[in-house]
């Protein structure tokens, strides 16, 4: 006879390493803001810290979108050609041809809400895709972010659009509240939410419990199709926003606006914990990545280096920031 | 009154009949056992007795009341739970989430409270003796806790009729134990079980009621007590079979093939020796933790060893080098078929003939016809139920899948078979092939070592070594008792040095 009363040995948790991985990026930050001290004066000023967040809010909102794409185990490369799209259809559909629109004559109100649901027809189109079609997402939505691209050069014939007249569109990127620019807060309010929702509700843990494994998610009543189509069509929605946003901050719509952001919005979800295989990460380390690529991109910029050696010397540095998370997390990284 | 009664059920896939008229059913407070070949309907009946699948006709029935509708996954919840063995718990989460998955509010409150929910966690985890930190990543749980956190949340439902499907298929010896230990005392506390399984010692052991099913069809269904297992495998079969028959091979050559010596490996195993000679079947059993996959993965290159050699037909093999090996004409049978056993997506012919596409023409090339030519052969060696060479080996049934990959071990004609649990989740059948194969493979001379801790697998055997904590407890000749080898293998024998 075995010994049957024998407890069966728990698993203690090793120091909650998961838990701390999403703290991981805090001492890059302040190592960072150590290196930008030193590399410049006007570095630890309130204005320029504050000009960091104002630039990243829009690949900020970007990467919480993909980030909870990843959480929930998919993947949308399109996103930054919805940047883009949307705001320039908007701005098409409102202008006359004299300013390289279509002349359809819309109301300019009409211009934020019609950018908005460009973003919810988007994020449609890639649920209908990937979820009732059963296409990969990786090359579909790699098929979308080209076939979206090209449709904003067909409808601007490649010009960058701007207006003077368009409060509506430009409003949210360059108004400014209680001395702080509007996009900053929106930035901040939407993690904040969305970090709540995540790590507070059932239907944000959800999220969680498809990407680590769907049969499971289902077996316990979770309706996993509905919740990651809406997660698909959030994520959309989330990038025509950060691309009204980069409307009002630049002035104008260019024809590559968002072109190559996607490999910063995975870096940053990446670097800051989320798993490329689902089910794994939090929207606070995906925030953090995104702050530390900004940090990197302004101490780069106010150390004077060549700008024709910054998108090299940036992307060592990401690559370089990517492996030192492999290294500390210990594990193979998915 | 009956926890479930099902009768009539007919259950069509496309062209295949399922469940053809089958009926099952399950007295309250008995564990009753399931039990039939692959394929014989177990898995379908089972997602209709949970409510993932409708019956084509029939009706099921949970103490009197008929089932609920198949959209209401809360109602099936409070009636029966299923630990299937695909795992239904979701590694990236606590185990304390994973308990209240989708109800994580408890009060259906809108906001989770994270204290609370650890609370009521640790306490239904200590309600049910199940020592598991609630804390803890659910991916650092072992086969043991997830089953046992995945029954502890089936009771929070309040059900009280459990299905477990074959959880006893990845459990070492001790843990089976603790588990029947557990399933007794719940028992005794007023749940029901339906048992599936294959090995028949388990039913005998924990069941009362059995029933038996057999080509998607009712054969039986009695007290345990009034079967013998002869009986009972015959029922399973239709025809008389003979398990357990003693070696009749030829006696092994003089020469010897596999030749180890001090070969030892981190904390799994130490000191090793070991030398098996030409048409010579040597068993070495174990629990989980003896050592005996790990040595087993040694010999053939998986894994690669801190001292010692492994020596084939006199030849030293370069330690942890799988091609070296092969080269050296080792095949071998991995402990996990899913992992390492055979490529899903390719047909059977291309899976079975790896190690020797070499041969199958020149340059490079492969010749289709002679693959499909040497495939038939096997197909035809070991009885794989097929359409053809040409069939996806994914589509096979998982005894059929074994049959493959023992086929790809035999392919090379090696001098040394390593096998590592052969016949880990098949059926009677397939199982009886299986080990005539291993016999003819002995019989045309090759050395063979079967790592098992399945008694079946090592009757055949000229001799066995038990390993014990990653040593040779002991060696029994042809003939042993299973009583001798089980409580060795336990380490309570006396040969155990412990």
């Amino acid at each position: 006879m075995s010994d049957v009363s024998a407890p069966v040995v728990a698993a203690r948790p090793r120091l909650q390493v998961a838990k701390l991985r999403d703290l991981a990026l805090l001492p890059a930050i302040v190592v960072l803001l150590v290196v930008g001290f030193i590399a410049s004066p006007i570095f630890l000023t309130g204005g320029n810290l504050l000009n960091v967040v104002q630039q990243q809010s829009e690949l900020g909102l970007v990467v919480l979108g993909e980030a909870l794409v990843l959480i929930v185990g998919k993947m949308d490369l399109s996103l930054e050609s919805t940047l883009g799209f949307a705001p320039a259809l908007a701005m098409v559909l409102v202008l006359p041809t004299s300013e390289h629109g279509l002349g359809l004559g819309l109301p300019q109100w009409t211009a934020l809400p019609v950018c908005l649901l460009a973003g919810v027809l988007i994020g449609a189109i890639n649920a209908f895709l990937v979820l009732r079609l059963q296409l990969s997402g990786f090359i579909i939505t790699l098929g979308m972010l080209i076939t979206i691209r090209g449709v904003q050069q067909g409808l601007t014939v490649g010009q960058s659009l701007a207006s003077p007249n368009m409060p509506s569109l430009y409003y949210l990127g360059s108004a400014v509240w209680f001395g702080v620019n509007a996009s900053i807060w929106i930035f901040l309010l939407l993690f904040v939410i969305a970090i709540v929702f995540m790590g507070y509700f059932r239907h944000g843990r959800s999220l969680y419990a498809i990407g680590g494994n769907e049969a499971a998610a289902k077996a316990a009543g979770i309706r996993s199709t509905r919740v990651t189509a809406i997660v698909l069509i959030l994520a959309s929605v989330l990038a025509a926003l950060a691309g009204a946003m980069m409307v009002g901050h630049y002035g104008s719509v260019t024809a590559s606006q968002g072109s190559g952001w996607i490999f910063n919005a995975f870096a940053a979800a990446v670097l800051g914990g989320v798993s490329l295989n689902g089910g794994k990460g939090t929207l606070f380390g995906a925030m953090c990545g995104v702050l530390m690529l900004g940090l990197v991109q302004n101490i780069l910029t106010l150390a004077h280096v060549n700008v024709y050696w910054i998108g090299a010397i940036n992307g060592a540095i990401i690559i370089g920031a990517l492996v030192l998370a492999r290294l500390t997390s210990g594990k193979a990284q998915d | 009154m009956n926890a479930v009664e099902a009768s009539n059920i007919t259950k069509r896939f496309g062209q295949t009949v399922a469940l053809n008229d089958v009926r099952i059913t399950v007295a309250d407070g008995e564990t009753h056992a399931l039990v039939g070949r692959n394929g014989a309907g177990k898995s379908t009946l089972v997602s209709m007795l949970t409510g993932l699948n409708r019956p084509d006709s029939g009706q099921i029935t949970f103490r009197g009341e008929p089932a609920p509708s198949l959209s209401d996954r809360q109602a099936w919840r409070t009636k029966v739970a299923c630990v299937y063995q695909k795992s239904t718990i979701i590694p990236t989460l606590t185990v304390a989430e994973n308990l209240f998955i989708n109800r994580q509010s408890l009060d259906g409150g809108p906001v989770i409270s994270w204290s609370r929910l650890r609370r009521t966690a640790g306490d239904l985890l200590s309600e049910y003796g199940v020592d598991v930190d609630p804390n803890a990543d659910a991916a650092a749980l072992t086969v043991e806790q997830r089953q046992l956190v995945e029954i502890a949340r089936a009771l929070s439902f309040g059900a009280k009729f459990i299905i477990l499907d074959e959880p006893t298929a990845q459990l070492d010896g001790p843990a089976i134990e603790r588990l029947f230990e557990r399933m007794r005392s719940l028992r005794a506390a007023g749940v029901t079980f339906l048992f599936i399984s294959h090995h028949l010692q388990e039913i005998f052991e924990i069941c009362q009621t059995v029933t038996v099913f057999r080509d998607a069809r009712h054969i039986l269904t009695s007290p345990v007590a009034d079967l013998s297992k002869d009986q009972l495998v015959e029922s399973m079969t239709g025809e008389a079979v003979g398990l357990g028959a003693g070696p009749s091979r030829p006696t092994p050559a003089p020469e010897s093939i596999l030749d180890i010596q001090g070969l030892s490996l981190d904390k799994h195993f130490s000191g090793i020796d070991l030398s098996v000679r030409k048409g010579e079947v040597v068993g070495i059993a174990g629990s989980g933790s003896s050592g005996k996959v790990e040595l087993g993965e040694v010999i053939v290159g998986l894994r690669k060893a801190d001292t010692g050699t492994v020596a084939v037909s006199g030849k030293a093999l370069k330690p942890g080098s799988v091609p070296a090996a092969l080269a050296g004409g080792v095949g071998f049978v991995p402990e996990d078929r899913h992992k390492e056993g055979f490529v899903p997506g390719m047909s059977i012919a291309e899976n079975a003939t790896f190690p020797i596409t070499r041969r199958l023409g020149r340059f490079g090339a492969v010749s289709g016809r002679r693959r499909a030519e040497v495939a038939e052969q096997m197909i035809g060696d070991l009885a794989i139920k097929t359409s053809g060479p040409e069939q996806d080996v994914a589509d096979l049934s998982g005894g059929n899948q074994q049959k493959v990959v023992m086929a790809r071990a035999l392919s090379g004609d090696p001098a040394l078979l390593v096998l590592m649990d052969p016949t880990a989740g098949v059926d009677v059948k397939s199982k009886e092939n299986l080990l005539d194969a291993v016999d003819r493979a002995a019989a045309a001379g090759a050395a063979v070592l079967v790592i098992s801790d399945e008694l079946d697998d090592l009757r055949p055997c000229d001799r066995v070594l038990v390993m014990f904590h990653g040593s040779v407890a002991g060696e029994f000749p042809a003939g042993w008792t299973d009583n001798e080898l089980v409580s060795v293998i336990e380490g309570i024998g006396e040969s155990s040095g412990e």
